[in-house]
């Protein structure tokens, strides 16, 4: 009993020490799922920072599924009225978590630190709810790119298409020379990623906004949508049999071991060349895909910010003001192969395929071909890219004519909306 | 004299009143915790999801209700939704037949008293030990045709033999039926066996008295004494083919396009994946009326039958 005592009374003792820490260090619980080895190791920077200014950072990791774990702890979380401060949240699901009314405002975190020059406009829309910021992107990724394996060229005669048409007969050669023309991973989110690059490339930017961010039904069923259509259709003949339900570091591999001539996959892909020892412009080369060179589909990772405790807060901004200071910005962007989101940094540090990124991403956000991807969640609601990609993959896997699978898509995107 | 008698039985009677009354209630007291979880954890939760499918919930649930909508646009307007409900009827369909006939035959050949029985039982059980994950991922690879099956039988020098199902969305749901018939036939085979072993080899005897073939003494007398056995494994078998969620999401990932897609896959991708949670209840509710179907009439048989035996 006495023992019992003694542990409750120092209990008491150290929440009221505890609760005298209002308005200084404070903590900030981060829910992601950056796990595995880069990524964990890129985010351990910003742990270092918080802790340097004396926060402390507790880490609420959720591994698997691609983040839909992670979101289904957040939604039990937020629903039981107890948020992390920081969730790894992305693009038109901000909006979401906005409506829900557990976002806090960071707006002067913003204007001190003049996040309106920084970012892209395009990019600071995503990131506000109803005028005001609530959340910080992170980094940018782009989606539109083609991993080409130069030997494979070589062998075949072939040069790296830069429209569609070049793409098909690059597409002959090699197929003639007896090597898989296309490294294709068959699964939705693959498909869906080369079906939006083809609406950029084949169709242009301004019919790229209207169907894959304004998912205009009228757009989406009409001749240039089928166009679009009968060109992702074309390259199917191009791939092996091996495709459906293929990983997409596995399609990688092909190319990196020369069994097949390229990939149509997103700046991650870097990493594995990278892992394999290959370098840039030798081994391999990344080049926009056919007919997007002007134009960058992005991918933005985001943390969304939740309303917490008073003592938490002041932890809560200075992680939001880390996150686009530059030198989190580079670290963690050269560990993730992605490129700083914070535009007019140093592209010293970076490699060449990021170099070429970053000067097509502040160049895009001049001339409006900067547009977020449909594919990585970043241009419509979950719903819509379901309904959208749904229909892509149908299409693709089926003998369905283009013209059906147009109608299809503009049906299943008004049942969803 | 009188007095303390009386006395006596009184206190028993209180003593054995208040040991009845525990005894009653005890059972009570004990039950009452699985009772209670199970009103919460199961039937709770129905009453949620039903209550949630009427609602417009997007990302997080909301309990305004909005009527019907979710379930005209689950029956009017989605594609995929049917798919998914001919998917089911095709694999539950195949699975079942496919894996009684298998097992039956099999556990009929091992009832012959062959020598290393035991051996043989134990290698048609052996894929029931492994999980769906397990098989899923071992006959992906060998239904790939760049990695098995129909590579092997080309390196064999047959340079014609292709074997797509895997890869061909009209036939991918069979390749779903193989691995999950190869994992479940066994049970069943053990299920047939243990009911073979049951029956009295007095009835077979006096049968080849009377001169009866062994076809025929299969067809016309051990086969209709199985009846139970084929009623127990036919609702097992059902379970796990409705249930059917890991096998599909590891063999074939719904894919190619969403040709395999099961009302569970499609219930898990649009309720967690997309944030359309209204519209995922109302399939897992379409689901439960499904399986209520089925349950409800063998239930309510067998309850009568019990009753008609007393």
């Amino acid at each position: 009993m006495r023992i019992f005592k003694c542990v409750l009374f120092v209990l008491i003792i150290f929440s009221i020490f505890g609760c005298q820490g209002k308005g200084g260090p404070g903590e900030v619980e981060v829910l992601h799922w950056w796990t595995s080895g880069g990524e964990a190791a890129s985010l351990a920077v910003l742990k270092q920072l918080l802790e340097a200014e004396g926060h402390t950072w507790k880490d609420f990791a959720v591994a698997g599924g691609g983040g839909d774990q992670a979101m289904t702890v957040l939604k039990s979380r937020a629903v039981a009225g107890n948020p992390p401060a920081a969730a790894q949240v992305k693009g038109p699901q901000i909006q979401l978590w906005g409506d829900e009314g557990v976002l806090t405002n960071l707006d002067d975190v913003a204007k001190a630190e003049n996040w309106d020059a920084i970012l892209p406009k395009v990019v600071a829309d995503i990131m506000k709810y109803k005028g005001n910021y609530v959340a910080v992107p992170v980094n940018v990724h782009r989606i539109n790119w083609m991993w080409c394996n130069p030997a494979v060229f070589e062998k075949a005669g072939a040069t790296i298409p830069t429209t569609w048409e070049e793409f098909e007969t690059a597409c002959q050669k090699i197929q003639a020379a007896g090597l898989i023309p296309v490294a294709w991973g068959g699964q939705p989110w693959q498909e869906a990623t080369v079906f939006e690059t083809i609406v950029a490339g084949v169709s242009g930017t301004d019919f790229y906004k209207k169907t894959m961010v304004q998912a205009d039904p009228a757009a989406l069923e009409s001749d240039t949508m089928v166009k679009v259509l009968n060109t992702l259709k074309m390259i199917k003949q191009y791939t092996d049999p091996g495709a459906p339900g293929r990983d997409w570091n596995l399609a990688t591999a092909m190319v990196i071991k020369g069994e097949a001539g390229m990939q149509f996959m997103g700046d991650w892909a870097k990493g594995e060349f990278t892992a394999a020892g290959k370098t840039p412009d030798v081994d391999y080369v990344a080049a926009p895909a056919p007919g997007t060179a002007k134009q960058f589909l992005f991918n933005i990772d985001s943390f969304i910010m939740f309303k917490v405790a008073k003592k938490n807060e002041a932890a809560q901004k200075a992680m939001a003001r880390l996150i686009l200071q530059p030198k989190f910005q580079e670290v963690f962007n050269i560990n993730k192969g992605s490129i700083p989101v914070r535009m007019g940094m140093s592209e010293e540090p970076f490699d060449a395929p990021a170099r070429l990124a970053m000067k097509d991403f502040s160049e895009s956000s001049r001339s409006g071909d900067l547009v977020p991807s449909m594919a990585h969640e970043m241009a419509v609601m979950p719903a819509i890219r379901g309904a959208i990609m749904d229909a892509v993959t149908n299409f693709y896997n089926s003998d369905m004519t283009a013209e059906a699978a147009a109608k299809q898509l503009a049906t299943a995107v008004k049942a969803a909306m | 004299m009188d007095k303390s008698v009386n006395e006596n039985t009184k206190s028993t009677l209180l003593k054995t009143g208040f040991f009845n009354r525990l005894e009653t209630l005890l059972p009570k007291a004990v039950l009452f915790p699985t009772f209670a979880i199970a009103a919460i954890f199961i039937y709770g939760f129905i009453g949620w999801t039903t209550w949630i499918s009427f609602t417009d919930s997007r990302l997080l649930p909301k309990y305004e209700l909005a009527g019907f909508i979710q379930y005209i646009t689950l029956f009017t307007k989605e594609p995929r939704w049917w798919v998914a409900v001919g998917n089911l009827f095709i694999f539950s369909i195949l699975f079942i037949s496919i894996c009684i006939v298998i097992g039956l035959l099999l556990a009929i050949f091992l009832d012959q008293r062959i020598r290393g029985e035991s051996f043989f039982r134990t290698i048609y059980l052996y894929p029931m030990a492994l999980s769906f994950i397990v098989t899923g991922a071992a006959w992906r690879w060998i239904l790939n045709p760049n990695l098995g099956l129909e590579r092997l039988v080309q390196q064999l020098g047959f340079s014609e033999f292709t074997f797509r199902w895997l890869v061909d969305s009209h036939m991918a749901i069979y390749t779903i039926v193989i691995a999950a018939v190869w994992q479940s036939s066994g049970f069943v085979l053990a299920l047939f066996l243990a009911g073979l072993r049951g029956i009295d080899p007095a009835i077979i005897k006096a049968a080849q008295v009377d001169g009866a073939s062994l076809p025929r003494i299969y067809w016309r007398i051990i086969i209709p004494s199985l009846r139970p056995v084929f009623l127990s494994a036919v609702i097992i078998l059902m379970h796990i083919s409705i249930k059917s969620f890991d096998l599909v999401m590891v063999l074939t990932r719904g894919g190619p396009g969403y040709s395999t897609d099961m009302p569970a896959t499609f219930m898990y991708a649009f309720s967690f994946n997309r944030g359309r949670l209204g519209f995922g209840a109302a399939s897992a509710v379409i689901m439960f009326l499904a399986v209520m179907a089925i349950i409800i009439p063998y239930l309510y048989s067998e309850l009568r039958g019990t009753r008609n035996e007393r």
